[in-house]
């Protein structure tokens, strides 16, 4: 288990983190939204044990982190940054065998397991073409072929934890819930996955936990039905937002209104809220229809 | 938890089934991988030949076979052919000394060039960066200028050698100053360390300057060959001093390659690996100044080797430092072994500094990569 115990950080007189604790569970997906410099990143870099926080402590399995031995804990441990910068034309298939830098295999399990990665990330197809030449995206995609291979078989040092730092930054919409539905499947094979998300339906439709971050605080925390609240999201983000159910999959779904909207969340039923003047449909939902239902709909509106 | 490889891999099989085709490509990456190992020993005996041909060329020409002959009966192996007494000397005594200088110089420069690119993880890193060939110069211009006002016996003793001497732990000196500028508490910052090394450069270069003012003419011109570099210097003696320190790097820093190679995804991302980027860091730079400090010692500034070099092994092998290492170091051997022969008999009986020909070569060269790479990322748009 990684846990969190009474962190505070501080740079000079500013304080970034207040008192947080947080405990992750191998298998459970987490994760963590909150407004920019609410403290997500530093949070996970005191997690990593880049950063010592001057109070409370980061372990892992009870463990002080900044105490386990780095290529110890990087066979446990997989982070994917925001960004990274890689400027040398290493092939694609290079960059994914960098993640197996902590390992003491062969080169063909190396390699088999890179190649496995990479057509988990899907792009396997990449394998030989040079990193520089691919779109931010397909890097971004590299680099989780890389931190998957890093963790790929499980650890006879204990379980495994991945750490997604804005994972879907540069990714197009299929691709974002690629990755996640790729974080569910580690989740799956008893791996602990935290990811800073920025976009709170993709947290709610695949996240087991969602914590909220404001200011340096964990200021909710709980499944998605639980935290998805306006007034959560509201205190976190300082944005009116409505929370309404996912079409098809089950959970909440959050949408921002329209900034004049200046509504009452719990008083305005959805339903009227359209009627409303300057509160346009915020969003248009298709429904997937049988044949014998278009018929039936066919009949109602002409009748 | 053991479902993990199976729960993926199952995953992978819905995706589409693709196992065999994975085996191949596992078998052509590995193919690969051979085939530059390959390369590297194709650089091992290309150096060898352009040894064995730089010792034979000069006014003195020693054919091939007596090269060998007189190099294997060193060995007290029996001679293949016939060779003269003038032939030996010449070969032991003068030619063999410089050849093994310019394979331990062009070694040194061009694996610290790219240990500093990987370090900066920037192409266009230098060793001159981290102070030591400035510090060098200074060094060296210290003891031409003002050497000959020190007391007899302490220049007798330390003799021919004050000169490298002088440079070499004056260029050390600097390099230890930049690194202990760059280092707070247990984390050295290898920006800091770039803007440091910039400074201390300039600082370096000023004295330089500042000594040419006190210079005769005679020490002028002994501060410019020094600058412009040559092996002239070379003899069994200015060897024992250079090579162990080469060798050390050589030695040493393949061991860093997987490291390097992650480090160049950034020192963040390097430390997730599990690589102790402090240790690396502290490596590279004492590996580096110990090799560039000792050969620009006693050959004087010889530019654009280590910039050069390690570029164009990338270009053909790959960014992987662990055959960009070893590559980097025979490519660098070869170049320098073939600068130094044309520095030799170009114009005979006169030489031409080395450093003078390095540049002649390499920046035209340097050139015509960037604007091929240029047309090259057009194309690929």
């Amino acid at each position: 288990m990684l846990e969190l115990a009474n962190i505070s950080y501080h740079i000079g007189d500013k304080p970034l983190l207040k008192d947080i604790s947080l405990k992750i569970q191998p298998g459970e997906v987490v994760a963590i939204v909150g407004a920019n410099g609410a403290g997500k990143t530093t949070m996970m870099k005191i997690l990593c044990g880049a950063l010592k926080p001057q109070t409370g402590s980061a372990s892992l399995d009870g463990k002080n982190v900044s105490q386990i031995d780095p290529d110890r804990l990087a066979r446990r441990r997989a982070v994917l940054p925001q960004h990274s910068t890689l400027s040398f034309a290493f092939s694609s298939l290079e960059v994914v065998m960098m993640g197996r830098t902590p390992h003491r295999t062969t080169a063909s399990e190396d390699l088999e397991i890179a190649f496995q990665a990479m057509e988990a990330a899907g792009v396997d197809h990449l394998a030989s073409q040079s990193y520089i030449t691919l779109s931010g995206g397909e890097q971004q995609r590299v680099h989780l072929a890389r931190v998957l291979a890093q963790i790929w078989s499980p650890s006879e040092e204990g379980d495994r934890y991945l750490f997604l730092d804005e994972p879907t930054a540069s990714l197009d919409l299929s691709h974002q819930h690629h990755v996640l539905r790729i974080a569910r499947q580690v989740a799956k094979g008893g791996v602990g996955v935290l990811a800073v998300l920025h976009d709170l339906n993709l947290a709610s439709q695949h996240a087991d936990r969602i914590v909220v971050m404001r200011k340096g605080r964990l200021t909710a925390e709980g499944t998605p039905d639980e935290v998805m609240t306006p007034d959560i999201i509201n205190d976190a983000f300082d944005i009116n937002v409505m929370v309404t159910r996912h079409p098809a999959a089950a959970c909440p779904l959050v949408v921002a209104l329209p900034e004049e909207a200046m509504i009452d969340h719990d008083s305005i039923p959805i339903a009227s809220a359209s009627s409303t003047s300057q509160l346009r449909s915020p969003i248009s939902i298709k429904i997937p229809v049988t044949p014998e239902e278009e018929a039936v709909i066919k009949e109602i509106t002409e009748s | 938890m053991a479902s993990s490889i199976a729960s993926l891999s199952s995953y992978l099989r819905s995706k589409s089934s693709v196992r065999e085709d994975q085996q191949d490509r596992v078998a052509e990456v590995t193919a690969v991988k051979r085939k530059n190992v390959l390369k590297i020993g194709g650089l091992f005996w290309i150096l060898l030949l352009v040894v064995m041909f730089a010792s034979g060329a000069g006014a003195v020409q020693i054919p091939a076979i007596q090269v060998v002959s007189i190099l294997l009966s060193k060995l007290g192996l029996p001679p293949i052919a016939e060779y003269t007494t003038q032939h030996e000397l010449v070969l032991i005594g003068i030619r063999l000394p410089r050849v093994v200088l310019g394979v331990i110089a062009g070694m040194g420069l061009s694996i610290s060039g790219a240990l500093m690119q990987g370090l900066f993880r920037n192409p266009l890193a230098d060793p001159a960066l981290i102070g030591v060939s400035s510090g060098a110069s200074l060094g060296a211009s210290i003891m031409i200028v003002v050497g000959s006002l020190l007391p007899g016996f302490i220049a007798s003793s330390i003799g021919i050698f004050s000169i490298a001497l002088s440079a070499f732990t004056v260029g050390l000196l600097v390099t230890l100053i930049v690194y202990r500028i760059a280092t707070h508490g247990a984390q050295t910052s290898v920006a800091t360390m770039l803007l440091a090394g910039i400074a201390l450069n300039a600082l370096c270069g000023a004295g330089t300057g500042a000594l040419v003012l006190f210079a005769d003419d005679t020490q002028l011109r002994d501060l410019t060959f020094w600058s412009l570099g040559s092996l002239g210097s070379a003899t069994w003696h200015t060897l024992a001093i250079v090579t162990p320190f080469t060798l050390i790097a050589l030695f040493f820093s393949p061991r860093l390659a997987r490291s390097l190679n992650a480090m160049l995804l950034g020192e963040a991302e390097a430390r997730h690996l599990g690589v102790d980027t402090e240790r690396i860091k502290k490596f590279v730079i004492f590996l580096s100044a110990l090799a560039v400090g000792s050969v620009t010692a006693v050959t004087g500034l010889i530019g654009f080797v280590g910039l050069v070099v390690p570029h164009l092994i990338r270009l053909t092998l790959g960014p992987d430092h662990r055959i960009l290492l070893p590559g980097s170091a025979l490519l660098g051997a070869i170049l320098m072994v073939g600068a130094d022969l044309l520095a030799r008999i170009l114009i005979q009986p006169s030489e031409i500094p080395i450093g003078i020909l390095t540049a002649f070569g390499g920046a035209p060269f340097f050139l015509w990569l960037l604007l091929r790479g240029y047309s090259r990322a057009n194309l690929q748009g």
